[in-house]
């Protein structure tokens, strides 16, 4: 069980409450793609990954940065049982997409760039810390399933 | 995963648009560390100050932004360029290289926060290799 305080709870429900996944969703999972180029591997079937201009104007890349986000919205929701919110997730991730979960914390941390660059000087020590942490919880969660 | 031409040039022009605000970045960025990752106050206990308005955290911050701008200048071979300062963290400040994959994210944070606009994903990936460059070059003289 994950002990969270009061201000990382309202830190966590604040900035999600402030983002569109519409937009952020797409911003983070395009950042990955570009900055780690070895996560394409799992976006075969997406069509042209060819450069960021590319990556930046696919649609299916958009619509996947909102899906991640949607679901990254369950674990705010319910932020006592991210473990078992993701339990399902987790197995999808390991037995069906066979994703190596260390692309997980690739993704967080483009994540975490995204949101500072949106909140600038809001975007505090603090803040930092308690988005990071949730991060990491759902990157364990995500990765528990796996053997 | 080295520095291409194109690389080089990126990181020139980033570094050309941030080094007014070098000390302000490199003062945020560790301070954000010391706070995002509790475990890097290890290597401050000497200082009596770990607060973000602390003169020692500011102090060093400048030091080591200082550090990155010669990296910038000796972006050509940074390992030769940084042979000395990775002496002394290999045999005086005895850094866990782990830890500049730490430091460089928060400063990437603090970029990102400070030039929202100009911090597009392939600016970022030329910084992000830039900095493990750095790192790599940091931990030449370890073993």
């Amino acid at each position: 069980m994950v002990a969270w305080t009061e201000f990382e709870r309202a830190t966590i429900k604040d900035i999600f409450s402030k983002i569109d996944y519409d937009v952020v969703g797409p911003a983070a999972l395009c950042r990955c793609l570009v900055v780690y180029p070895w996560t394409q591997r799992y976006f075969g079937n997406f069509g042209n990954l060819y450069n960021a201009a590319a990556i930046m104007g696919n649609p299916l890349v958009a619509k996947h940065g909102t899906t991640i986000l949607n679901g990254l919205e369950r674990a705010v929701k319910d932020m006592d049982n991210i473990k078992t919110t993701y339990a399902e997730l987790s197995v999808l991730h390991s037995e069906k997409l066979h994703v190596d979960p260390d692309n997980f914390k690739l993704l967080s941390d483009c994540l975490t760039i995204v949101v500072a660059a949106q909140f600038g000087k809001a975007f505090t020590a603090e803040v930092q810390a308690a988005f990071q942490k949730f991060l990491a919880v759902v990157v364990s969660s995500l990765g528990r399933q796996y053997h | 995963m080295s520095l291409t031409d194109k690389d080089k040039a990126t990181v020139k022009a980033v570094w050309a648009k941030i080094s007014k605000s070098a000390d302000a970045i490199g003062a945020d960025a560790l301070s954000r560390m010391l706070v995002v990752y509790p475990q890097t106050k290890t290597y401050f206990s000497h200082w009596p100050d770990l607060g973000p308005n602390s003169a020692s955290v500011k102090n060093h911050g400048k030091n080591v932004m200082g550090g990155i701008a010669l990296a910038v200048s000796k972006i050509d071979d940074l390992t030769a360029g940084l042979l000395e300062l990775s002496e002394q963290h290999a045999f005086q400040l005895r850094v866990d290289p782990a830890n500049f994959k730490i430091l460089s994210h928060c400063i990437l944070v603090v970029i990102a926060g400070l030039f929202p606009k100009d911090f597009t994903p392939e600016a970022h990936v030329a910084v992000d290799k830039f900095f493990c460059g750095v790192s790599l070059a940091l931990a030449e003289r370890y073993r």
